[in-house]
């Protein structure tokens, strides 16, 4: 939790503790230590460490995290306003652009 | 394959890191060895970008192992997991194309942490049988992950950058940033010959080194300052640290010595080129959301708007004419 912190009170990660079975697979995949653990049952310790990822919802077998998953990157953001596509940074692959 | 570098990848290394050939850096997906590897043992996957795969393989020396590579379009893990080229799928068809099966005794692969946004690990298993075992974040942790018994120490599982590694990042810019160089030239050149008193050769010339020399300051503060001192500038918002960066560094205008109005129009200029590069660094820094980015684009993108205009018109007033 240390270290560089970002925007304050913005991330869409949502935990619905009641379809948590306290797997900890969240807590395996996160990379910014997000989540804790109590009393059998993921929590969500520092909401805004999140980066929007998507790990931990993906691999939560029990459907119980939910969260808008993209990537933190102006120009994807800029890409998706002006094409009107979700955001992408069209970065790498086939495409021009170099930037990810 | 060997687990050191020669020299001809270490100079590709440095010109992919400047952006020449990046998009062709790649190593063909497939099955690979390190040391001497039989069926017992690990299968580390990773992406065909061959910067990846470099600092796969170099951590290795001494470790007998399979390197399982994906198809990710010569992508990186953390990126090529954000759009599902390093994914479910490719993982589960790629085990069945190598029949690893075949290769290896057990029933694991060993996943870069950072592929899990594109990575179930469940749904890898539903459908190969292969279980999923998270790694490290990073490759240099993996001796120890895979000598613990595939157990993550405490750190391998967050992702942290240096300064220094943040700076590296930041060069591709120059490359990508080309085209608008030539064109913000061509404009500076345009904007300072023509005037209402006639076309001005001398002026052009002026507002040419001038204007670009601004441009020059913001960018290196948004490009080159601000992603290594990110901890130092205050402020949460990646346009709110460069304009600051951009402000100290575009002091330098005042040695151009042009006129009180023009310096004040290249000062800041500066400002909002640094903000407005610090801003496209989000995309490279290792901890921004897309709801915190969106939200301080929606605050800056007005206020760099209106500051460029703004010294373009300080800037062209002050270099002499009208």
């Amino acid at each position: 939790m240390a270290g560089l912190r970002y925007m304050q009170g913005v991330a869409t990660l949502r935990l619905n503790a009641g379809a948590c079975t306290g797997c900890g697979v969240c807590r395996e995949v996160c990379p910014h230590g997000v989540f804790g653990h109590e009393t059998g049952k993921a929590v969500i310790l520092d909401l805004d460490a999140c980066m929007e990822c998507g790990a931990c919802a993906l691999n939560c077998r029990e459907g119980a995290l939910s969260v808008a998953q993209g990537v933190g990157c102006a120009r994807a953001i800029i890409h998706g306003w002006l094409t009107g596509e979700p955001p992408s940074c069209d970065c790498g692959g086939e495409g021009e652009s170099n930037c990810c | 394959m060997k687990t050191s570098l020669a020299l001809k990848d270490r100079i590709g290394a440095a010109l992919v890191r400047l952006g020449i050939g990046r998009g062709r850096y790649r190593v063909a997906p497939g099955l690979y060895g390190v040391g001497l590897p039989g069926p017992d043992s690990p299968v580390l996957v990773t992406a065909n970008y061959k910067l990846t795969f470099d600092s796969l393989r170099i951590e290795l020396a001494g470790v007998d192992a399979w390197i399982l590579v994906l198809d990710t379009l010569g992508v990186n893990v953390w990126c090529a997991a954000g759009k599902k080229t390093f994914g479910t799928a490719e993982l589960v068809s790629r085990i069945r194309a190598v029949g690893l099966d075949r290769v290896v005794g057990h029933r694991k692969v060993v996943v870069p942490q950072l592929g899990a946004p594109g990575v179930a690990a469940h749904e890898v298993k539903t459908l190969s049988g292969f279980r999923v075992v998270f790694g490290p974040v990073r490759a240099s942790d993996l001796k120890a992950f895979l000598s613990a018994g595939m157990k993550a120490g405490s750190g391998m599982r967050l992702v942290r950058s240096t300064p220094w590694e943040r700076l590296v990042v930041g060069l591709v810019e120059f490359s990508n940033e080309r085209r608008t160089m030539v064109v913000l030239a061509g404009a500076l050149f345009l904007l300072a010959w023509a005037g209402l008193d006639g076309f001005s050769l001398a002026r052009a010339w002026r507002g040419l080194w001038t204007g670009f020399s601004a441009f020059a300051l913001g960018f290196a503060a948004g490009n080159l300052l601000t992603p290594p001192a990110l901890a130092l500038l205050p402020g949460r918002s990646f346009s709110g640290k460069g304009a600051q960066a951009g402000a100290l560094a575009g002091l330098a205008v005042l040695a151009l010595g042009q006129s009180a109005l023009a310096t004040a129009g290249m000062w800041l200029g500066a400002v909002v080129a640094g903000s407005w590069y610090a801003m496209n660094f989000t995309g490279s820094s290792t901890f921004t959301s897309p709801s915190g980015v969106e939200k301080e684009m929606r605050r800056a993108i007005p206020l760099q708007a209106a500051g460029l205009l703004l010294s373009v018109i300080f800037w062209r007033l002050g270099i002499g004419g009208s």
